[in-house]
């Protein structure tokens, strides 16, 4: 990764604006920002985050490559679609703070330990293994994923719901075996491969 | 009786605010024939309900009189008010307009006496005010109406206040039985001098311009400085009517956006920056105006009125699009809510009142015109395929008053070099 990383760094050198535009989805829509700040001043999260989407469309521009893909903005995000609504020159904005984030974690760049991301990485790799995703063990790699005893404590919080769950046949406790998977795992896993090569090769991670 | 004096070497133009008066008086001061159709009942258009212009800061008064002055002398123009353009056919030099005129009620004898105002009890709002306040449903339009001229809402005839201003007129001017009427014209060149209309505020839904009192449009603002609008001049809030000292002006309210109006108004900005001098001729160092703006555009020479607007400590700039205006329940105050650029930092401003600066959209937006107009992506009016029809004034661009003046004067020179060369090839065919 840190190969990759070197790599995609000398590519553009100096040029981080047109790094984000050949390799972050609508990258190329950053440029067309006019800083007016009314995405920064309706994110009903915006207070929680270190740059707003304003900010990290500025400094893309002004080049702060590790500034950007560190920042935990883009993880911040809920998808509530308001700075889209609202945005006056119609930027996709949440579109490309997931492509600004994908393309962090991506590179190894991403912050450590940020919440979101590790849900997100979880459910991945939860969804690939069969082409389903399994609740029960994605609920128990969520409840366990901040250490053992934290584990217990989340289980029994929750213990009503999981039995409610049960109780209205929403969740089978069989599936901790591993679970149900979709008819041609070997298919998806072969698709998902696949489509990892591409993006790969178009965005010279390898 | 119009029809008598309409040929192909007429000039219609429709319209009779600030563009459309100077567009008439140009051509009808060469010599041409020219018929100005109106549709409220005055001229004057929004020019007239505008407490001072910029830069100069003069009262419109001013202007309009010296037009209205011109047409008064002037029979080459035929004024027509209450009238609407229904249809054009033909082509250019030879066109045939059908037009519509609503009945007014009151016809020449009116000598503008009142009686019949004060005869009637019931009231409309007021559209010299925006409908901030209300006139008697028998009203002259505003003080520099032309023509001088009562008018009857529609609403009241046929009822008790109908006969009641009937009985009032001392002159026979109350006429309840006159009806809608079609003429139809012959005339050389059309200058489409439509003008524009404030956007719909109410559908910025973040500003909660339908929710909150005390956010208002620009030109609602400038009937409040008015000392002929509702307030009397003073700068009362609609939902207390304390006085408000502490003024925000959000800049691109519906302008430069594209989920409202794609264009920049061009307007807004000196607009805004001469309320802020209607607050500091109101309420003097006490006042306090902020403007909240992406970038100000004073165009050309109008930097100097921004500078010197800049030095006036009563008045600060927050570069930032407002995100969302709330609600202070307590006192009525608006809440500005977002983010400064110049600093990203978060703010959350109350203030007295709101001021909007809303963006200009062409009057004839979702208007069916002749299909030979060719309109721009946002509905201004670029003119005719076959060049026998001009767009003028803020019909054709969003321009302010002296701007709008000068198109105007080039779509009427346009409009005669039609009507000319009709002439000549008649002359020698």
């Amino acid at each position: 990764m840190t190969t990759a990383n070197q790599n995609a760094a000398a590519k553009y050198k100096n040029n981080f604006l047109k790094e984000v535009e050949a390799n972050v989805e609508d990258g190329h829509m950053v440029k067309m920002c006019m800083q007016c700040g009314v995405c920064a001043g309706s994110c009903p999260l915006g207070p929680h985050w270190e740059h707003s989407p304003q900010k990290i469309f500025m400094m893309i521009r002004a080049g702060k490559r590790e500034e950007v893909l560190q920042s935990d903005s883009m993880w911040m995000c809920t998808s509530c679609y308001n700075c889209i609504v609202r945005c006056p020159r119609k930027l996709p904005i949440t579109h490309i703070m997931h492509g600004l984030a994908n393309y962090a974690h991506r590179l190894g760049l991403a912050p450590q330990g940020q919440p979101t991301r590790d849900i997100a990485k979880l459910f991945w790799n939860n969804i690939i293994k069969t082409g389903r995703v399994n609740e029960l063990t994605f609920s128990l790699a969520m409840y366990f994923k901040d250490g053992f005893g934290q584990g217990i404590k989340n289980a029994m919080a929750m213990q009503g719901v999981g039995l409610g769950l049960m109780k209205a046949k929403r969740l089978n406790p069989l599936e901790i075996l591993g679970g149900h998977s979709c008819k041609d795992k070997s298919g998806i896993h072969k698709m998902i491969a696949k489509a990892r090569e591409i993006e790969d090769r178009r965005k010279g991670l390898a | 009786m119009t029809a008598s004096i309409a040929t192909n070497q007429t000039i219609l133009v429709v319209g009779g605010g600030i563009a459309g008066m100077t567009a008439a008086l140009e051509a009808a001061e060469c010599g041409k024939q020219v018929i100005l159709a109106e549709k409220t009942p005055t001229l004057g258009g929004r020019t007239s309900l505008l407490y001072r212009y910029f830069p100069k800061m003069c009262h419109p008064t001013c202007g309009l009189e010296i037009n209205l002055k011109r047409i008064r002398g002037n029979p080459n123009v035929r004024v027509m008010t209450m009238t609407e353009v229904a249809a054009v056919s033909g082509t250019r030099g030879d066109y045939t307009v059908t037009l519509k005129i609503k009945p007014r009620f009151v016809n020449e004898n009116c000598t503008a006496c009142g009686d019949c105002g004060k005869a009637v009890n019931a009231e409309i709002p007021n559209p010299a005010n925006y409908g901030l306040d209300k006139v008697k449903a028998a009203y002259l339009p505003h003080g520099m109406a032309y023509p001088q001229r009562y008018v009857i809402d529609p609403s009241i005839v046929g009822t008790p206040d109908g006969e009641a201003a009937k009985a009032a007129c001392k002159v026979n001017a109350v006429d309840l039985g006159m009806q809608e009427e079609t003429v139809e014209l012959k005339v050389g060149s059309v200058v489409w001098a439509t003008g524009w209309r404030p956007y719909d505020a109410a559908k910025i839904q973040p500003y909660g311009y339908d929710r909150i009192p005390n956010v208002i449009t620009s030109l609602e603002f400038e009937r409040l400085a008015d000392v002929r609008g509702p307030t009397g001049g003073k700068l009362l809030r609609p939902s207390d009517g304390k006085e408000a000292k502490n003024i925000a002006f959000i800049q691109c309210a519906g302008s430069r956006d594209e989920n409202h109006l794609r264009h920049c108004s061009r307007i807004c900005c000196m607009a805004s920056l001469k309320q802020t001098q209607y607050v500091r001729e109101a309420c003097g160092d006490e006042g306090k105006s902020t403007v909240y703006y992406i970038d100000i555009r004073a165009i050309d020479r109008f930097e100097d009125f921004y500078a010197n607007v800049y030095k006036d400590p009563t008045v600060s700039f927050v570069k930032s699009k407002v995100a969302r205006i709330a609600l202070n329940e307590e006192n009525g105050n608006p809440i500005l809510h977002g983010v400064n650029t110049e600093g990203y930092q978060r703010y959350a401003t109350e203030h007295d009142l709101v001021v909007l600066a809303v963006g200009m959209e062409p009057e004839v937006t979702g208007v069916k015109l002749p299909d030979d107009l060719v309109l721009d992506s946002s509905n201004f009016i670029e003119g005719s395929k076959s060049g026998g029809m001009f767009g003028a004034g803020s019909a054709a661009s969003p321009l302010d008053v002296n701007r709008a003046v000068q198109s105007a004067t080039a779509a009427s020179l346009k409009a005669i070099q039609v009507i000319h060369k009709t002439a000549s090839t008649e002359a020698s065919a």
